[in-house]
Parts: C-alpha cells; structure tokens; sequence
C-alpha cells in the first residue's frame, strides 16, 4: 500500500576532494514508500534547487541494479538495510515515518570523495587493468563450442561474474580491502578453460595492484559478503587464495 | 547532398568478402601514427576501442560514466542472436538475415543486415574465447532460448545478465589495451561538439565532469558510439545519463540523422506508479517464453488476479496470433497491449497494465526451472513492486526501450561527414522500423569488433590527411561556442527545474509521437514543443557553477537538444505517411490494426539534413531496394 512518509535526512556535503566535509540535516516531507531511495533524494534535490541552494551530489545511472555506478553508505550499511540490494532498487516502504537515516559516501582511503556523496572509484580499473582479462585479440577464436564446460562450472563461474563493481565491499571492510572484488574477477576467469593459462600471472599482478593502490588487506571480518548488493560469496576469496598459492608455488594448475 | 551507401555489388553473400578485399590496408608499422577517438564505451565502443588498440592504432576513449564498465549495454538482460544452428532447427545466416529484415518491416538495407547475421557467429566465439560465462547444456555445449520473432532458438544469454557480461568482456578487452598504453582512457568527459577540418572530423570537444574543464582532443577520426535517445520521452528503459547531445551535435556539424520516429517500446516493463518516477525498468522479453499475457474478459473487473476464473480471461495474443503467440514481435505485443487498456480491460491500481502470468510454466517445469531461467528478473520485479511473481502474475506495460533511428551511415558505418563513423544504437543501420530482441548485443559488437576495424583502416589509408593540432582555429570556435552556450544556461536564472522541462518535453512526445501516432497530434505536438523550447531559455534554473562537479548542468545541455531534437522526431514522423513497425500512424492500419505500409512511396531511409537554427531541415531519400527477399504484410498469426 502506497502512502506517505516523513523523514530527517542527516547527508554528507563536501565541496571537493580538499576541503572538509560535514553532515547536513534535511527534512523530507511526502515521500511516497512507493520511491525508491535515489528519487527520494530527487525530490529532494528539486526542492534544494527551487529555494536556490545546491542539489546534493550522487552518483547513478542505469537505475535498475546492474550498472554499478550507485551506492552510498546508509545507516551504516554500504547500499543501506536491505541484503542483495543496490540503493537505487533500495525503496522507501522499508522505511517509517519520523525516521532519521544518516546518508556518507563510501569511504576507503583509495576512493577519494570527488563531492558530497561521489567517489572515485578509478582504482578499482586499474585493478582490471593488472591482469583481470584474457588475452584474446578480437578475430582468432575458434568455434565457441569446442571446449566444453561443464554446467556447474559455467554457473559458478557466472556467479563471481555478477560482480558490478560498485566497490560496497571496500565501503563495508574494516580494513578498507577490495579482497571481493578481486576475487570475483579472478574466480570467474581461474575457473573457465580460457582463463586458466594466464592464471598464476593474473592473481599476482592483480593483487599487488591492490595493494599498491591503497587497498587494506583481508582479515575475514565477512562484511563484504555481508553488504555485497549482488551476494558475491567469500568462496571466492577462498578460491583466490588458493590460486596465489599454487601461483607462489609454480603451479600453472 | 547526394547519399551514397556504397553498398558493394555482387551477390548478398560475397558482399562483405568482397569488400573487406577491396578496401585499403594501413601498414601495420604505420598503424600507431594514427589516432583514433572513441566516444562511448558501451557493446559498440568498447569493443571497437579495444580491437583498434590490439590493431596499433593509438586510441582515445571516452565515456560519461565514471568508468567504463557502465555504459548502459551492461542493463540487457535476453541474450544475444546468432546464426549458429547449435540446436539443428534448420538455422541458418539465411534464415536470421531474413528474420531480421522482417522484424524491422523492410525499413533496413539488405546488404548490411546480411553482414551482420555473418558475423553473428563470429561474436560468440571471440565472446566465449575472453571468458564470458554464457549458459551451457548439462553436456556443456553452450545452450539456446528463443526469443520474440523468431521461431528458431538462436539467443544465447548468461542468466539475465547477458549485456552484462558481453560488457565485462569487451570492457575487460579495452583495460587490457589501456595498460598496454595503446588506449588512453578518458572517464567522467561528455562530447559537447565534434570539430570538422576541411570537410573531415578531426576532433571532439569534451566537459571534464568532475571540474567542468573544456577540453580538446584531436585525431584523425571519430568513432561515435553514443546510444539512442530513448530519453526524450523523460521516462525509459535508458540509464539516466543516456542522451541525444553526442549525435544531435554532430547533425548540427553535418551528419545526416536517419529515421528519427522509428522508436520500439517494449512490451514488458513494470508500470509507472508516480509522477516522481525517474526511470521505467524493464522485464527482459525471455519471460515472454515461459509467461502467457492475458486481461480479464469483462472492462472494469477489478477482482484479484486469482480470483479470475480461466473462463473469464482472455489470452488475447495467444488467440490472435495462434502461431507466434506470446512471442510477437515487440511492437505487436506492445499496440496490443495498449490496445486492450484503451479498452479499460487493463489491470492494476492505474489500469495501465496487463497481466504477464508464470502459473502454467511453473505447473509444468517446477518451480525450480523457472528460477533458474528467471530468477533474479523475479528477485528484480519483486524488489520494485513487492509483489511476487511465483504466486502472483507480473503486472507489465510497454515503455520505450530502443531507438532504431540514428546517425545516417553508410556501409562502411561512416556518417555523410568524412572521417565521423557511427556504430551500435547511435546509427540507424540495421534494425528498420523495428528491432527484434537480443539483435541490439548482436549489432553493438558486430560494429565494433569486426566492422570498424576494418573500415576506417580503408578510409585512414584512402584519404589525404593534413597534420592538425588542437591549437588550430576550428578547435577554438568550438570551444568558444561551448562556452558561451553554457554560460547562457547558466545565466537564465529562472523558476523551473531541468528536470521539470524534461518531464513536460517526455509527456508530449509519449502522447504524441509514442506507440501511436495521427497527423493532428504531431502538428500540435511540434507547436507545443516550440512553446516548451522558448520557456527553457527563459526559465529554467541551473543552481551550482560552471567549473564544477554540476549534474543539474550536464543534464541542462542534454534536455536542451532533446528539446530541438523531438520536434526532428515530429517532422519525421509527419513526412513518413504510412505505418512500419514502431512507427504506427492511425491513419494507416489493416483491418486487424497492423501497421500498413506502403511501399510505392515511403520504402527510403529518410535522412534529415540540419540547415541552421532558423529553418527547418532537408530532407533526402536513400532508396531501399529489396533484391533478395520479397516484401510482405508482415503476419505473425
């Protein structure tokens, strides 16, 4: 049943990457529970205009869950209360009426906050760009049903893929660590036939992009898995650990 | 101006063979001295970028996102159509050149959708060769469903997420070439104009996003993969960031823009529920093969799904089109659906909806089947709703999903400005007057990995090129007219907000220029858009600064083409007086409510040339000529 709430909203403003930041409090009155939580901060950013101040600043796109380009920490939970859920598919029925909800950005030393709610995630490409890829030039594959995979392990490998890259994981990590995030990606490509060559390479370089990029390390508090919006499970992490391993070892397989 | 699509002679099937002999190589020792720009990085751009870079040419890649993982071909669902006959149903590149040129109501050139159901095969294996987990057969083979038009089962897909991970695979390809420094990645900049040396693009400006720098970047062509512009109606299925600006610019630099009123709505989305609605999200075509449509019998019956006998529902694509059933083409199940509700047999709180129901499907596989098929489409529906569609049936409506329209482009995907090539959704290439689903990955990666590469190799090596350099004067007229246009925006200062404009804009163009479209409507909707045009640039209020992070401001140079742009939509629609797929003109329709074409005199593309802000545009034909398949009333019964 649609009806409407009231709400205080307290909401990180920051003019920019150097100047210091501060919590906001806003009213939000006649929201529909119908909302979901980033057109609330719609309605709320068309008021903010008409008095003539400045919208609040976040980061969206696609609005459906899947583009990753979303996500804030709400009460305390990276993409707010709900499990395996984006904040853009976050809605306001979860809500009541008189509630305060605290709104930050994802905070991690290697996301440095562009202003109030956005971040820069570009570390997390340059994660990709260490290793999480298979060399395949465009024009030289053979037929793609040459080598078979076994469904299991086409359906496991497809779920470390559905990873979004949205970064909640570093957001929810005391330690501030992309542990999840990279090792859904070398999950995905140790477990396919094609990924296997590149293997070893793939997790080393991968992780000490990590590390270089000011990344804090796994210490299996679980929270990632806890916040992750598309339930990446931490088997991966144990399945990372394993291929760095073997890597260190000299173990293509 | 004189369209030439270069379309090469021969028979269909030796046409791309023969072509790709005839075009000009650039050595490859040569290949780094050019440099290429790529605006977006969608299915399109993102593997053009790539598969240039792996070619050595030094590419610029740009997109609007913070990264280019999330461009919004990352938001299909279905799958992807390719011509592979893995399940021995008599497939063939034949029979999905076929079914696509059907699909799009013979509104599309021969030669290009050939090449496409070519290629089709081709994007599977590079796809599966970077590791991207499609779905496979208990033996491991990769598996198929069926789709809308078609009646073969030829769509591969990976779960829902199907875009996603053909995305993940061109974007994990194009971060490869970026740390092999072939690639210099531009995020967060958006094209505000494209810069034309003597007669060739050269050169593109950008808006830094983050801190409102313009900037300028030259090279020796642009690659436009910019996406539709499904976002004029305000309410789509398009990320929210998906614009006109990229190619409504280049139009006003020179480029043709081809079929502007061919626009699909997709029949299976959740419905609106408020005026606060930012985006509409749709539900992918697949569960169109598990999921059976209907409404009840009697107008007005509000009961609960179930408790509505089966005597009292009506199925009603199922008894209309006996053969194809649920699984019509898009446009069909769309008018339909549209059709029943203007007939007040719609259901939910607003009457704008049908019923989409997984009963029988779940009757018959189990639950766990389904799930496996649809599961996180159910999670999705669930989430947005809070209705479960395991006990209860979807609610759906059609929205508008793609834009066949685009940038005019000849074969080798290159605009009627030299050096200015347009691929995926942001050309009007391949698709007619209606695109068939899990064709939209198939034309994206086509034209990015295994078009683009080779045809701008043919025109760098056929064309003389002077050096140019981002001092030269072209560039600097460009950057002023960008900042002076901004700075007009800015000073407005008035009452209404971006958004509000764009509402109103999207409101006009959906009641006028949507599903359905009649003469005296489009005239009236071109004078309401003029009307809402002239308020914007007295009143509308962009708060914040220039040279600052500033979405209110991005969004205001987006809604101001779009403003210019829709009423282009209106004038194409006007000029075109027959009805072809998405494009359906009351005027013209059989006697069962298809859209009726007419082939003596609308079978063209219709190419509009922009000619300055206080004329309308030209309009030129390119010939459609069918050599190969017979035109027909297309009939899905």
């Amino acid at each position: 049943m649609t009806k409407d709430i009231r709400l205080t909203l307290k909401i990180w403003r920051q003019e920019g990457p150097d100047t210091k930041g501060r919590l906001e409090t806003y009213t939000a009155d006649g929201i529909s529970t119908d909302m979901s939580f980033l057109e609330m901060l719609d309605v709320v950013n068309e008021r903010l205009t008409l008095e003539g101040q400045e919208p609040i600043a976040f980061d969206y796109d696609c609005r459906e869950g899947i583009c990753g380009q979303c996500g804030c920490v709400v009460d305390g939970r990276a993409h707010g209360p709900e499990t395996a859920t984006t904040l853009c598919q976050l809605h306001m029925r979860h809500f009541s009426d008189g509630d305060t909800i605290v709104i930050e950005p994802f905070r991690a030393r290697a996301f440095k906050v562009i202003k109030d709610l956005v971040v820069d995630r570009s570390p997390f490409d340059k994660i990709i760009q260490a290793g999480g890829y298979i060399s395949a030039n465009t024009g030289g594959a053979q037929d793609a049903n040459t080598i078979l995979i076994p469904q299991d392990i086409a359906e496991k490998a497809m779920d470390a893929a559905a990873c979004i890259g949205c970064g909640a994981c570093v957001a929810a990590c005391p330690n501030a660590s992309a542990m999840l995030f990279v090792s859904a990606k070398v999950s995905h490509l140790a477990l396919l036939p094609q990924g296997r060559p590149e293997a070893p390479t793939r997790v080393q370089a991968m992780l000490k992009a990590m590390d270089q990029l000011c990344f804090g390390n796994c210490s299996n508090e679980r929270e990632c898995e806890a916040d992750c919006p598309k339930e990446i499970s931490i088997v991966n992490i144990a399945r990372l650990n394993r291929e760095f391993i073997k890597a260190g070892l000299g173990y293509a397989d | 101006m004189q369209l030439d699509a270069r379309i090469p002679s021969g028979p269909l099937a030796d046409k791309w063979d023969t072509h790709r002999f005839d075009l000009k190589l650039v050595n490859p020792a040569n290949k780094r001295k050019y440099t290429i720009i790529v605006v977006g990085t969608g299915l399109a751009g993102g593997s053009a970028a790539a598969s240039l870079a792996e070619l050595g040419y030094h590419v610029k890649s740009f997109c609007i996102q913070d990264s280019p993982r999330r461009a919004h071909s990352i938001a299909a669902q279905g799958g992807i159509n390719a011509a592979k006959n893995y399940q021995n149903e008599g497939d063939s590149i034949w029979r999905l050149f076929y079914d696509t040129v059907k699909g799009g109501d013979f509104r599309s050139r021969e030669a290009n959708v050939y090449r496409l159901a070519q290629i089709s095969n081709n994007i599977i294996d590079q796809c599966v060769a970077q590791g991207v987990p499609f779905a496979r057969d208990y033996g491991g083979l990769l598996a198929n469903r069926s789709f809308g038009g078609a009646q073969v089962s030829r769509t591969f897909y990976a779960r829902g997420q199907t875009g996603q991970q053909l995305l993940l695979g061109a974007y994990s390809a194009l971060m490869r070439q970026v740390a092999a420094k072939r690639v210099t990645m531009y995020p967060r900049q958006e094209l505000l104009d494209v810069v034309v040396i003597n007669g060739q693009a050269r050169g593109i400006i950008t808006r830094n996003l983050i801190n409102g720098k313009i900037e300028r970047h030259a090279g020796h062509a642009v690659v436009l993969c910019t996406g539709g512009y499904g976002n004029v109606y305000y309410l789509s299925t398009n990320a929210m960031a998906c614009n006109v600006s990229a190619t409504y610019r280049a139009y006003k630099k020179g480029a043709c823009f081809a079929n502007p009123c061919f626009t699909q709505i997709h029949p299976t989305c959740i419905p609106v529920h408020g005026t606060y609605q930012s985006k509409l999200t749709l539900m992918s075509e697949s569960l169109r093969n598990d999921g059976r449509v209907w409404i009840p019998k009697n107008p007005g019956d509000k009961r609960p799904p179930q408790d509505i006998p089966e005597s009292e529902r009506e199925y009603y694509l199922e008894n209309k089109y006996p053969s194809f059933g649920n699984l019509v083409p898009r446009d069909v199940a769309s008018r339909n659906a549209k059709e029943q509700c203007d007939h007040s047999k719609g259901v939910g709180e607003t009457g704008l909806a049908v019923y989409l129901d997984f009963k029988d499907a779940i009757e018959r596989d189990g639950r766990d089947v389904i799930e496996k098929k649809y599961g996180n489409l159910f999670q999705m529906y669930e989430k947005i709703t809070a209705d479960n569609p395991y006990e209860t049936p979807m609610m759906i409506y059609p929205a508008v999903h793609y834009t066949m329209g685009g940038l005019w482009v000849d074969y080798n995907l290159m605009s009627t400005i030299p050096g200015l090539f347009v691929a995926g959704e942001a050309n009007f290439s391949d698709h007619g007057a209606n695109r068939l689903g899990a064709s939209a990955l198939m034309q994206g990666l086509a034209d990015g990995y295994f078009i683009i590469p080779y045809t701008i190799g043919g025109y760098l090596a056929g064309t003389e090129m002077n050096p140019v350099s981002e001092d030269h004067q072209n560039f600097g007229d460009a950057e002023n007219a960008v900042h002076e246009f901004i700075g007009k925006l800015m000073a407005i200062n008035g009452k209404r907000t971006v958004d509000d404009f764009h509402r109103a804009l999207g409101q006009i163009i959906w009641d006028y220029c949507g599903m359905s479209r009649h003469n005296t409507g489009l005239e009236e909707a071109r004078v309401k858009i003029q009307a809402l045009r002239s308020e914007f640039y007295e009143n509308v209020l962009v708060p914040g600064h220039e040279g600052d992070f500033n979405q209110s401001l991005e969004k205001a140079g987006r809604v101001a083409d779009f403003l210019e742009f829709g009423e282009l939509m209106v004038l194409d629609a006007l000029e075109r007086q027959e009805s072809c797929g998405g494009h359906f003109n009351e005027a013209y329709q059989t006697e069962d409510n298809e859209a009726l074409r007419n082939d003596d005199e609308y079978c063209h593309v219709s190419a509009w040339e922009y000619k300055g802000p206080d004329s309308d545009p030209q309009m030129h034909k390119e010939p459609l000529v069918f050599e190969n398949v017979k035109l027909s009333q297309r009939s899905y019964k």
